[in-house]
């Protein structure tokens, strides 16, 4: 976006977690399409993946948050993406629990400190 | 050998001690820098450590506040989702230096101006249960903004990870490929300039002892010489009367059988 230097952050996510995200103020939608994507259990892979990579590919999205389950899902996509900025965050959902041993953040992070924290 | 290459000059020696003070000094900062990253990457790993940790707790609280607001106020959820939106929460990138790295840092801030928007939500729970979302958009702002600090958190660690991995890459390269490659330059340099040294003070004493042996082949002539014309002074008249007497001889007709007159 041209009229405001910040940057966005994108979610996808269940709709519990879009919709919390959104009461938060993160939700923009405008003509190009919308920062969010509801994953629901009907929603191809295909549409996630392309979410994440028009996601990630916008220059006005600084972070990009996404659910664990959901990033499970789509571990290729996510395993390929090298960038820096956007930066993506996986995030605990309301059904999943947080496991730090699927987040590829912390598998770094452990591989490194040899797991002890 | 690369540094057969070189020219063994003595000016090549000097440049070459030179690179090697360079490359030195080039070694040590490098490993102070690596040093440092290290530091604060290991200071940013644990924090990534303990806000993924707590991220976990807070997501749960904030997902169970919105359960309670779901049961107070009733399915909103697409009342959220649906409409035209702005986002009023943004994140503005700006940079930390450490040791010459930049590190993305996001801030996050309230986008002041999107009345409308949010007046559009701000009717949610007008009937009832009010009171639940509002306490659970705090806690997901609350969410939100840990994970802003966490995302920062996340890009410092992949690029610090990057910036150490270079860091590293250049500092083992000058260590155990460019230091010892000047050092061998060097010797090679200096073990050519010394067998020159060697050859010249041989070729210097060989000069010397022909000279040497000229000069005393000559002072041996000219005292032969002068031992000769000594003696050869009496002699001299002698030997040039006989030679007179030897040369007319030549023409005395007496002894030749040949002459008629």
């Amino acid at each position: 976006m041209a009229e405001e230097d910040g940057k966005l952050v994108g979610v996808i996510g269940d709709e519990d977690t879009v919709t919390g995200f959104l009461l938060a103020g993160v939700g923009h939608r405008t003509m190009e399409g919308a920062n969010f994507l509801v994953v629901k259990n009907d929603t191809p892979l295909s549409l996630v993946e392309e979410t994440f990579n028009r996601l990630t590919e916008r220059d006005d999205i600084g972070i990009v948050l996404i659910n664990q389950h959901i990033a499970n899902d789509i571990r290729h996509v996510i395993k390929n993406y090298t960038q820096t900025i956007p930066t993506v965050l996986e995030i605990p959902s309301k059904d999943h629990p947080y496991d730090p041993e699927a987040d590829s953040i912390m598998q770094r992070v452990n591989l490194m400190t040899g797991g002890q924290m | 050998m690369s540094g057969a290459i070189v020219a063994p000059t003595r000016m090549a020696l000097t440049m070459y001690k030179t690179k090697r003070v360079g490359a030195k000094k080039g070694y040590e900062l490098l490993k102070k820098k690596s040093d440092a990253l290290k530091v604060r990457f290991r200071d940013i790993m644990k924090d990534i450590a303990r806000t993924k940790g707590n991220m976990a707790d807070q997501g749960s609280s904030a997902f169970f506040s919105l359960t309670q607001a779901q049961y107070a106020a009733g399915d909103f959820r697409q009342q959220v989702l649906q409409g035209s939106l702005t986002a009023s929460v943004r994140v503005h990138t700006h940079t930390d230096n450490v040791a010459g790295v930049k590190l993305p840092v996001f801030r996050q801030y309230e986008l002041q101006s999107e009345v409308k928007s949010k007046s559009d939500r701000d009717n949610l729970g007008l009937a009832q249960g009010g009171r639940q979302i509002k306490a659970c958009k705090e806690k997901f702002t609350v969410f939100l903004t840990n994970l802003v600090r966490l995302a920062s958190l996340q890009t410092s660690f992949i690029t610090l990870d990057e910036a150490l991995k270079v860091t590293n890459r250049r500092v083992n390269a000058l260590e155990n490929v460019t230091i010892p490659r000047i050092e061998a330059i060097l010797a090679y340099i200096n073990r050519e300039l010394d067998e020159l040294e060697r050859e010249d003070f041989t070729r210097l004493k060989k000069v010397q002892g022909s000279k040497r042996t000229a000069q005393a082949a000559a002072e041996a002539a000219e005292e032969a010489l002068h031992k000769a014309a000594a003696a050869a002074g009496a002699r001299s008249s002698k030997i040039e009367g006989g030679l007179v007497k030897d040369v007319t001889a030549q023409y005395d007709t007496a002894g030749d059988s040949d002459i008629v007159f």
